[in-house]
């Protein structure tokens, strides 16, 4: 099974027009031969246009996109995954929207950090013209700021875990929000401080955003026993916490042992672990993979991924999160949930994500 | 629009023909392989892609990808269309039904898309009630479908487009677009596994055979035709079979560059390399029909094992301008 962008918001006329126009071009769609011409034309997938690559440190950039029809609004700490093509293939990727939902321009940026040995995050921070076509698919996750804000806000980040929060920080600044929120930043030396620049002018604007600059090759990582000197109210703020994987571990067993009952936490994995067994909704079940020809047992909380493999299917997998999409199969018959939202989902011969949905009831599944 | 004026009614016609032949051969049979896959374009993939013909591209998958080159020539599971409806080997036993293969012959040659539809459902399954009737009723509200789609845009939209005096007209062009294509592509594809040189085998022989001999008996069972570049581009590919056979989802434009890889490794271990003019191809497999229409008939010769021929110390013209001889292509 293919990763393909979202389905783009059409005019109802429009949609209607390129229907009926079907019963000339079948079995191609008139939008084969419209994106021909031009691929940001055709309506059945969205895309959109690299405008500029602005450069963030030596070796991150924010790419700034224009998308090709009309932008389903996102909420700032959310991802979005973008494809292009590089060197005659469609690679994809998820990556923090780092631009405010109501941007005057109506454009979406992402931040991407470049990863010596990637692929996609070298093409982007060293390669991307501005004009470049790339492909956007849906918008995803659950990590943001709650409704109404909350009153007292600490921001925990390191490296290019910024990314989620620097959205969330540009609506709050829009919408007068940064009444009193502290934000820590770790980040190796001050030059690699991705948005340094544009977060100490904000601390010098607003008096309620207070930021705190780790330099890690200087002072070490952060502990969780330095939070008491660094905030001492951290029990009562709610907290957003977004970087590397050690860091998150650390500070989760801080404020589970020692933070108070009221402390809510949020948490922005980038490698998590789920789909094992760890989740108590739902009734677990098997599933059938129509293509291997094998049969799976997944109890309650095992992924359909999870599960295929232990009964030995061969089955594709990217990031095991839910991120990637690498894993995707067309569900045949009954219905899953979704381990990180628990919801129920039986939508037959829609494509669902193996490493992140688990079968209720017995289940068919083609990929 | 024109369709009314002779010379570009036939204009029409040719470019039509030509279009449904490499929309057909060369992109719908090689992207239906999967041979574009590693593209990840979702548009143009094995898992997405419908061609323009009459049979459904998820029935073709599985009677041809999976029966037909997996089950390669094996008298009674492979279920390839002309092992169907004709006695194409004289393993197959004898029936007065055959007599009527001939005749048969020409008719699969004009409708063949449409026997290609049908030949997806697996008649002989049907016929001795195998079936799943669940299966059966959805796999022929596909073709109802497809067919239904297909013959309104050639045969209702497209002449309607040309207006009440033209309607007749393009939908001959249509219909003989259609029909050029069918002969066409039978053709190439009887040239593909039907012709003397070609090899058959039994259930019995394919049953016990090792992974090796899986790939002795594809490079035994396909057969090559030659012909320019243009005419391998026209045959999709299907020109280089035994390339096909051997590594059927490789991009099809790659199989005349690993042909003479195959035919070293032929050369090495005494195998054929199958191959002839498609003039000569085509006579075979026509007098193969004929003849086992009637009872009886026995195998032809097969082609001896693969030895290239003599090299010939090339003379290369020598370019003054470049100063030395012309560097060989490779």
């Amino acid at each position: 099974m293919v990763e393909r962008a979202a389905a783009p918001k059409i005019p109802m006329l429009r949609r209607r027009l390129l229907q009926a126009a079907r019963a000339m071009t079948t079995p191609l769609l008139p939008d084969d031969y419209i994106g021909l011409l031009d691929p940001r034309w055709s309506t059945r997938e969205a895309t959109g246009s690299i405008v500029r690559v602005v450069p963030e440190t030596d070796d991150a950039a924010t790419v700034v996109i224009r998308p090709s029809h009309q932008w389903t609004a996102h909420k700032p700490g959310q991802y979005l995954r973008v494809g292009a093509e590089i060197d005659g293939r469609r690679h994809w990727r998820a990556y923090s929207i780092t631009s405010d939902p109501d941007h005057p321009e109506q454009l979406v940026s992402i931040t991407i950090k470049r990863v010596a040995e990637g692929l996609m995050s070298p093409w982007f921070v060293r390669h991307a013209k501005p004009g470049t076509l790339v492909f956007l698919g849906e918008v995803e996750g659950t990590f943001g700021l709650p409704d109404p804000l909350p009153a007292k806000i600490l921001g925990i980040s390191a490296g290019s875990g910024i990314t989620p929060l620097m959205s969330m920080l540009r609506e709050l600044d829009r919408r007068n929000g940064l009444d009193d929120v502290v934000h820590i930043h770790s980040v190796r030396t001050a030059d690699r401080f991705i948005f340094g620049d544009m977060l100490r002018e904000l601390a010098a604007r607003r008096p309620g955003y207070t930021l705190h600059e780790r330099l890690t090759g200087e002072h070490g990582r952060i502990t969780p026993d330095e939070l008491d000197d660094l905030v001492a109210d951290w029990r009562e703020r709610e907290t957003f916490l977004s970087g590397p994987r050690e860091m998150i571990n650390a500070l989760e067993a801080h404020y589970l042992e020692n933070g108070s009952e009221d402390s809510v936490l949020h948490v922005e994995r980038f490698q998590p672990v789920i789909g094992t067994g760890n989740a108590s909704v739902g009734t677990g079940g098997t599933v059938f993979f129509r293509v291997q020809d094998v049969e799976a047992a997944c109890e309650v909380g095992v992924s359909i991924l999870v599960g295929g493999e232990r009964a030995g299917a061969l089955l594709p997998y990217g990031c095991r999160m839910g991120i990637c999409h690498t894993c995707v199969g067309r569900l045949r018959a009954g219905q899953v949930r979704d381990l990180r939202t628990g919801e129920l989902f039986t939508d037959e011969g829609q494509t669902i994500r193996t490493c992140i949905n688990a079968p209720e009831g017995p289940i068919e599944i083609e990929l | 629009m024109a369709s009314r004026y002779p010379p570009a009614w036939l204009l029409g016609t040719a470019g039509l023909s030509v279009a449904k032949i490499l929309e057909n051969m060369e992109i719908g049979h090689n992207v239906l392989h999967g041979q574009w896959d590693w593209m990840n374009d979702p548009n143009i993939h094995s898992s997405s892609w419908d061609w323009d013909t009459a049979s459904t591209s998820v029935a073709w998958k599985h009677s041809h990808n999976y029966l037909h080159h997996t089950y390669t020539n094996v008298v009674g599971k492979d279920k390839d269309l002309g092992y169907q409806i004709m006695r194409v080997d004289p393993k197959q036993p004898w029936s007065p039904f055959f007599l009527a293969q001939p005749a048969i012959n020409v008719l699969l040659m004009v409708i063949f898309e449409w026997g290609v539809a049908f030949h997806d459902l697996d008649f002989e399954e049907i016929l001795k009630g195998r079936k799943d009737k669940k299966i059966l009723k959805e796999e022929l509200k596909g073709i109802a479908q497809k067919a239904r789609r297909q013959i309104v845009k050639d045969y209702i939209v497209f002449p309607a487009l040309s207006g009440r005096k033209g309607f007749k007209r393009t939908l001959q062009a249509n219909l003989t677009a259609n029909i050029v294509r069918n002969v066409w592509a039978n053709a190439i594809i009887f040239c593909g596994h039907f012709p003397d040189q070609a090899y058959t085998f039994t259930e019995e022989e394919a049953a016990t055979e090792s992974r090796g001999a899986w790939y002795v008996r594809q490079l035994l069972g396909a057969v090559n035709i030659e012909g320019s570049d243009t005419f391998h581009l026209m045959s999709g590919n299907l020109s280089y079979q035994v390339e096909h056979h051997l590594y059927p989802d490789m991009p099809s434009s790659r199989y005349k560059q690993i042909a003479p890889k195959v035919k070293a490794v032929c050369e090495k271990y005494g195998l054929p390399y199958n191959t002839g003019p498609f003039a000569k191809q085509w006579l075979m497999v026509q007098r193969t029909i004929v003849r086992l229409a009637l009872p009886g008939g026995k195998e032809r010769p097969k082609a001896p094992p693969y030895v290239a021929p003599p090299a010939v110390e090339a003379v290369r013209p020598t370019a003054p301008a470049m100063g030395g001889p012309v560097p060989a292509f490779p």
